[in-house]
């Protein structure tokens, strides 16, 4: 029951998973110089996206329809 | 002399004969085979053969009991220390001890206030079943995706959740399945709520959740059913009923107890603030990685110029450009040398020269004597009456030759 990440967009997690994996390849040097550029404008990417992701996430709430399996829009203001 | 009776009979009885025979009188005894018996459950022994120890009490007295392993999976959880009970078997003799003891073979739960010993009794249930056991419990993802919550879709308890998680988490996407969370129906309704989650095969774990109340209120998830159907979940589930100090079935099958519906979505949910400061740590130490490699390599980079440097052919030529100085210094040197040293040589010869003059020699007194322009070297040259030319230091005069 793993939730399939949809194709087009990064998971957040996997994003900021390579972030940290490119700073740790950037400190250890030993990198070519053109390799060690690209990872950095590679980085600053994947920041920028890690930003965003958590800047515009707004929650989204569904649920499921009664008796069936179909989901639909929930309003919170549902509840009160 | 009086009669003697069996038991003063000068043959006496083994302890066993005696004790059989003991047993043997209660077992004769119709009432004792099929007995109900009320009181309170104490001194409670499960052992590892499975079958139950126990004493029952009142204030007037107490009987040792046991309960066979055959009948401990359907009343056995009845049997919880403290419990008023009211159990049904048949007394006879446990020969090895001499104790006589209540055999129970079924037991129906009084007093305690019912729910408080149904729900000790269920808990003792599952509990023997292991479904309670540490290692059922499975790790709640870090990242959740999709969150399923059980719970009513009204009232604060939805609210509460999304509100968490819309802070902490935003990036989670929730599914909620709407359930009566109080009342007779609300059992099944949790289970068939349950049910159309596990259908499902995009959540990471699932909440289920109901606010605080009495133990009357929050039974629904004290209930047998509710609790089994949490156990058969392929995802964690978070139990978040009631309030702190409520502890309800549904929070001993759970993968994961939290103490109230809030606290559930906190637990599931990694800390926006907290990711948001590692970015910002990540993003900085990004920044400083490039630079400080940038540094290196231009430390580095100068370092080879300065090593170039040395190794340069300008050095060489510099070196050449010396050497050249210097041998030209040397070469000038040598020549004024040469030249002192013809000079001397010179002098010497014109000193030798000089001493060769033949005027020198003719101020000495010599004279030279020419005939017709040739030098006379010998007699032979000369005869008589020759013409002779004689040159002496401050002149010339010509003399006859006489032979």
């Amino acid at each position: 029951m793993k939730k399939q990440t949809k194709t087009e967009e990064l998971a957040f997690e996997a994003a900021f998973a390579k972030l940290e994996e490119i700073v740790g390849k950037l400190e250890t040097g030993d990198l070519p110089l053109d390799e060690a550029l690209a990872l950095f404008e590679q980085g600053q990417k994947l920041a920028a996206y890690c930003g965003t992701k958590l800047d515009e996430a707004e929650l989204k709430v569904q649920k499921l329809a009664a008796g069936s399996e179909r989901v639909e829009p929930f309003d919170l203001d549902e509840a009160r | 002399m009086r009669q003697m009776n069996l038991f003063s009979s000068p043959t006496p009885m083994t302890v066993g004969d005696l004790t059989r025979y003991i047993r043997q009188m209660f077992e004769v005894d119709y009432r004792l085979q099929d007995v109900w018996v009320e009181g309170e459950v104490s001194g409670v022994t499960r052992h590892a053969s499975g079958h139950v120890y126990f004493t029952l009490k009142d204030a007037a007295a107490q009987i040792a009991c046991v309960m066979w392993k055959t009948s401990t999976p359907t009343y056995g959880a009845f049997v919880v220390h403290g419990g008023q009970i009211l159990a049904h078997g048949k007394v006879s003799v446990y020969e090895t001890r001499g104790q006589y003891q209540l055999y129970v073979d079924r037991v129906q739960p009084r007093g305690m206030g019912d729910l408080h010993a149904q729900f000790e009794m269920l808990k003792a249930k599952l509990e023997a079943e292991g479904l309670f056991a540490p290692e059922r419990k499975r790790p709640l993802p870090e990242f959740p995706h999709r969150i399923g919550v059980v719970t009513s879709p009204t009232g604060a308890v939805i609210r509460d959740i999304c509100n968490v998680l819309a802070r902490r988490w935003p990036l989670v996407e929730v599914l909620l399945a709407s359930t009566q969370v109080q009342g007779e129906d609300a059992p099944p309704q949790i289970v068939a709520a349950l049910d159309a989650l596990y259908r499902r095969d995009d959540l990471d774990l699932i909440i289920v959740a109901r606010g605080g109340g009495s133990l009357e209120d929050l039974w629904a998830f004290n209930d047998e059913r509710v609790a089994r159907k949490i156990v058969e979940s392929p995802v964690p589930v978070v139990s978040g009923v009631g309030h702190e100090t409520d502890f309800t079935i549904a929070d001993f099958v759970a993968d994961v107890r939290a103490p109230t519906p809030s606290a559930a979505a906190e637990l599931v949910t990694p800390d926006r603030a907290e990711l948001e400061a590692q970015l910002a740590a990540l993003r900085t130490a990004l920044a400083s990685a490039l630079t400080g490699d940038l540094r290196a390599r231009r430390v580095a980079l100068q370092s080879y110029a300065r090593a170039l440097l040395h190794l340069s052919p300008q050095v060489r030529l510099a070196n050449f450009r010396q050497r050249v100085d210097d041998l030209t210094a040397q070469a000038t040197g040598s020549v004024v040398h040469l030249l002192q040293l013809n000079r001397a040589r010179l002098t010497g010869a014109a000193a030798r020269l000089d001493a060769l003059n033949p005027l020198a020699v003719l101020q000495r007194g010599y004279a030279v004597v020419r005939r017709d322009g040739q030098l006379v070297r010998s007699v032979a040259q000369v005869s008589s009456g020759s013409q002779l030319s004689v040159r002496v230091a401050d002149g010339e005069f010509d003399v006859t030759a006489n032979l």
